[in-house]
């Protein structure tokens, strides 16, 4: 809204910048925004935006205990009080912006671009709590309302304005004057926005500069009904789709990196890949899948899978000890090959990348390993032959097909024609909503998320909560419900009467001891909401350990 | 001895506040005898009674809503009995013609605030803390999130968003509450925009409100008639239902603003296609109430209306005895999803 008043420099540019790119839900609008801020902005300033909108932000330098607790006492409230004002608000940055009294003296400080700001921070990063509590109650002094809020998401880390990588990829087109897929893999990567300039981020890479850098991922879209119009099977490479987290491996100047799809370098996480060194070439780069599974003894290159959960046990630790890693043993299934011999095949066919991975599998002996594999391609003439093997999926421990058109490059980011994601239909079961609890962002005045219940004999055992899949419409008649139906306040939540029955839609499900159920459930969501049933109509704890034993 | 009875002077019943002593209500939610009605909002101005008495300003606004029933209009300050209760009205500074309701009976006071805003908005006549002992007040914005900028900045962030939307050849479409909320927008428009067009419902609103001998910008009102041409770079006042109904097509190519205290916090201003939010309220902010809480000295504050916990536990802790007035009959009319489709005064 103040994009038209006179233009701001530093700091308070970016904030604009985040306040526009949060006021619209079009894209175009958020890359005309990016593409207006890097015409103006210092290059300095400009690294650190990229740096930022990519995760590459600094460490947090102080807990949001903390922060209330300064804000708290500067605004005189009682704890209890501000609280409720965050539970209203549900983001804690915009909480204390919003507390804060009207700044008293705008302007009045030192630090004018954001690179001051984040080199404050930097430097303060170790500094006594004293120290940084100081400069914070001083910035929160001088800056304004929406400056504040970024303040404080910089300082606690957390943007969510929905900027992807492309968006800013096609944001900086117009002042770098270089192709868009150039761009993505400049930006991606391993790099210290503290130490990194402009002209150094975007200079020509064949300059030996960072080994480590990964490409871009080419991401699926759901196919959904859209299979019956992709022409015929055979345009098609068609392999299961493994349920783990993406991944590519980089073999580059007798280094081995692991980067995930969300680029953060985890070669430290996974020592199974170790051997890579040895067996891969130099200037190798590997696009696959990591999952937990288990080699099948006595079976050439054959695999199972094993729950997803057991994946998650290894990303969340920092440190693998021996048992963790025979408890959940690790595997790479690869499925694509972005760089030989230090060349980027990228623009080569598919079908041809495939023939290369498979004879870089067999040269190096990969398919000896226990923890390599090529990902399997699946023939079939018909789709009706497909149709019904993608229904084998979760037998195999998939979660559906992938097609991937034999003659396509591998792309930059999520592209719709050439990969297509052709899951099975989730799982569903009937809960009961037992309690809830605000929302965030905006939906932060209504009871939204929710936790559901099954039956365990006479017993309710809560399986899974859940925060999506409602429209807004119903959102508010339930929190309606909620309101006129809390059996208890606990903090913020509610006890709901057990008396909404939903249907509960999930993408895997495991046995596990961390949760009182005994049962992990994937990605659950809400169908839909069955008013046609009752509370008695609901599932079954026993029916909910048959689905485990089913599929496992 | 105040108020020998004993008794509440005003109860909180299944029906609404209701003065035993003087056998009538306030705002009642379903139809009784005798009714004083705050303001002519839908959540406190209710068909079915037999008789209401209210402010001169609020009669042609509840003729226009509720159709011809037996009124009685009174002046600020002009006391009426009834069954020898005292009553009279006190400016409440919502919007226009709404009033505070002053009860005095054998020497205790009851005010019942309606719904108020402290700042005053050159439209209403502006809010007067009454000295009482006991205070029913609203807290629609009983959080210290909610503190408002003064009405010139808000005015001055509409008129530049639409300047902003003229440059780039859209209309403005502004979102407010066809009755108070909507002549303030109209006001602050019209220093920018030559000629404001508005919903029908608003129409019909501003008419009654030139009729009653208030002065206000003229409008005109979109009809299926209005050519698409006269809608070019406009300004267009509509109430909230309008937000995702086809009516809205007509006026592409459009920026949506909404106007409503709600918008004071970013995740509410995002919903569904607003491209812009305005925290303009006709309720008092968090200052607002501590601040007319106090000026009437009262010995015990009823809180009602919104966040009656909070507020109340707040002002206990602060040293004036506060209760909630419990009232499980009544929806709870203050979240910005049921308010915003409905045409509540917030
Ligand atoms: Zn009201
Ligand atoms: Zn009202």
């Amino acid at each position: 809204m103040e994009n038209n008043s006179q233009p701001k420099y530093g700091f308070s540019a970016f904030a604009s910048l985040v306040q526009e790119l949060g006021d619209t839900t079009k894209n175009n609008e958020k890359i005309a925004a990016l593409q207006a801020y890097f015409k103006s902005a210092s290059d300095k300033d400009k690294v650190w935006v990229i740096a930022i909108f990519s995760g590459r932000r600094p460490k947090r330098m102080v807990t949001s205990t903390q922060l209330q607790a300064w804000c708290a006492a500067t605004v005189e409230l009682p704890e209890w009080l501000f609280s409720e004002c965050y539970h209203t608000v549900g983001d804690l940055a915009e909480t204390i912006a919003l507390l804060l009294p009207p700044p008293l003296e705008i302007g009045s400080t030192t630090l004018q671009t954001l690179f001051d700001y984040l080199a404050t921070f930097l430097l303060l990063g170790k500094a006594e709590e004293s120290e940084k509590k100081e400069f914070i109650l001083s910035c929160w002094h001088h800056l304004d309302t929406a400056e504040r809020f970024v303040f404080n998401k910089l300082i606690t880390g957390g943007f969510r304005i929905g900027v992807s990588q492309n968006m800013l990829v096609q944001s900086l087109i117009d002042v770098l004057q270089i192709p868009s897929a150039t761009i993505a893999h400049r930006i991606s990567g391993n790099w210290d926005p503290a130490k990194t300039d402009w002209a150094t981020l975007f200079a020509d890479p064949t300059n030996g500069m960072d080994d480590s850098k990964p490409y871009p991922f080419y991401l699926a879209y759901p196919v959904e009904d859209k299979w019956a119009t992709l022409g015929s099977p055979d345009l098609w490479q068609v392999e299961w789709k493994w349920d783990g987290i993406r991944g590519q491996i980089i073999k580059r100047n007798n280094q081995l990196f692991v980067w995930s799809r969300g680029e953060e370098l985890i070669t430290d996480k996974f020592p199974e890949f170790s051997s890579l060194l040895e067996l891969l070439p130099n200037g190798t780069v590997l696009d696959g899948e990591i999952i937990c599974l288990e080699n099948r003894p006595n079976e050439v290159a054959t695999f199972t899978t094993l729950p997803f959960a057991l994946l998650q046990t290894r990303i969340s630790r920092k440190t693998i000890s021996k048992q963790q890693l025979a408890a959940a043993p690790v595997g790479f299934i690869a499925y694509d090959l972005l760089e030989l011999d230090s060349i980027d095949c990228r623009h080569l066919p598919m079908k041809e990348r495939r023939q290369t991975l498979e004879s870089l599998w067999k040269s190096r002996d990969l398919n000896k390993s226990i923890a390599f594999y090529l990902s399997p391609t699946i023939n079939a003439t018909t789709w009706e032959e497909l149709v019904a093997i993608r229904l084998q999926a979760r037998l195999v421990g998939s979660e559906g097909l992938m097609l991937k058109r034999v003659d396509s490059p591998y792309q930059v980011g999520r592209k719709v024609g050439d990969w297509w994601k052709w899951k099975i239909d989730p799982f569903v079961i009937d809960a009961v909503l037992i309690y809830a609890q605000k929302g965030h962002g905006r939906r932060s005045n209504l009871y939204t998320d929710y936790t559901f219940a099954v039956k365990d004999g006479d017993r309710l055992v809560t399986v899974a909560k859940a925060y999506s899949g409602l429209t807004d419409k119903e959102f508010v008649q339930v929190d309606a419900f909620v309101k006129a139906n809390s059996i208890e306040k606990f903090g913020p939540v509610r006890t709901v009467k057990p008396e909404l029955v939903f249907e509960i839609a999930f993408e895997g499900i495991a046995a596990s001891n961390r949760h009182k159920s005994g049962v992990a459930l994937r990605f659950p969501r809400m169908n839909r909401w069955r008013t046609d049933k009752k509370a008695s109509d609901i599932n079954t704890l026993a029916d909910l350990k048959q689905m485990i034993a089913a599929y496992h | 001895m105040r108020n020998p009875n004993h008794s509440q002077l005003i109860q909180f019943t299944d029906k609404g506040f209701y003065c035993p002593q003087g056998d009538f209500y306030i705002d009642p939610y379903r139809g009784v005898p005798k009714a004083i009605i705050t303001h002519a909002h839908s959540d406190h101005a209710r068909y079915g009674s037999e008789h209401y008495l209210c402010h001169r300003l609020t009669k042609p606004l509840l003729q226009l809503r509720l159709g011809n029933n037996h009124y009685q209009a009174v002046d600020w300050g002009e006391k009426v009995l009834i069954n020898g209760v005292e009553v009279s009205l006190h400016p409440s500074g919502h919007i226009i013609g709404a009033s505070q309701v002053r009860i005095a009976y054998g020497g205790e006071v009851w005010v019942a605030s309606g719904d108020y805003k402290t700042e005053n908005d050159g439209l209403s006549q502006a809010f007067e803390p009454i000295p009482c002992h006991h205070f029913i007040t609203e807290s629609t914005f009983g959080l210290p999130i909610y503190q408002w900028k003064p009405q010139h900045e808000m005015y001055a962030q509409i008129q530049q968003w639409i300047l902003h939307n003229q440059s780039n050849q859209c209309n403005s479409v502004l979102l407010a509450y066809s009755l108070g909320k909507a002549q303030r927008v109209i006001e602050a428009a019209s220093v920018v925009a030559k000629q404001i067009f508005v919903h029908g419902a608003i129409y019909n609103s501003q008419i009654a409100l030139q009729a009653a001998g208030i002065s206000l910008t003229d409008v005109q009102q979109i009809t299926p008639e209005t050519p698409k041409s006269a809608l070019k770079n406009a300004v267009i006042i509509a109430p909230p239902s309008v937000d995702g109904s086809p009516w809205l097509k007509k006026l592409k190519p459009y920026r949506l603003g909404v106007c409503s205290g709600w918008m004071q916090v970013r995740g509410n201003a995002r919903r569904g296609n607003v491209d812009a939010g305005f925290p303009l309220s006709d309720h008092a902010d968090w200052t607002g109430l501590l601040q007319a809480v106090k000026a009437t000295g009262a010995e015990k504050v009823w809180v009602n209306h919104g966040f009656q916990s909070v507020l109340a536990r707040y002002l206990n802790e602060q040293g004036i005895e506060a209760a909630e007035v419990k009232n499980e009959f009544r929806s709870v009319p203050t979240l910005p999803s049921t308010t915003i489709t409905d045409d509540y005064g917030e």
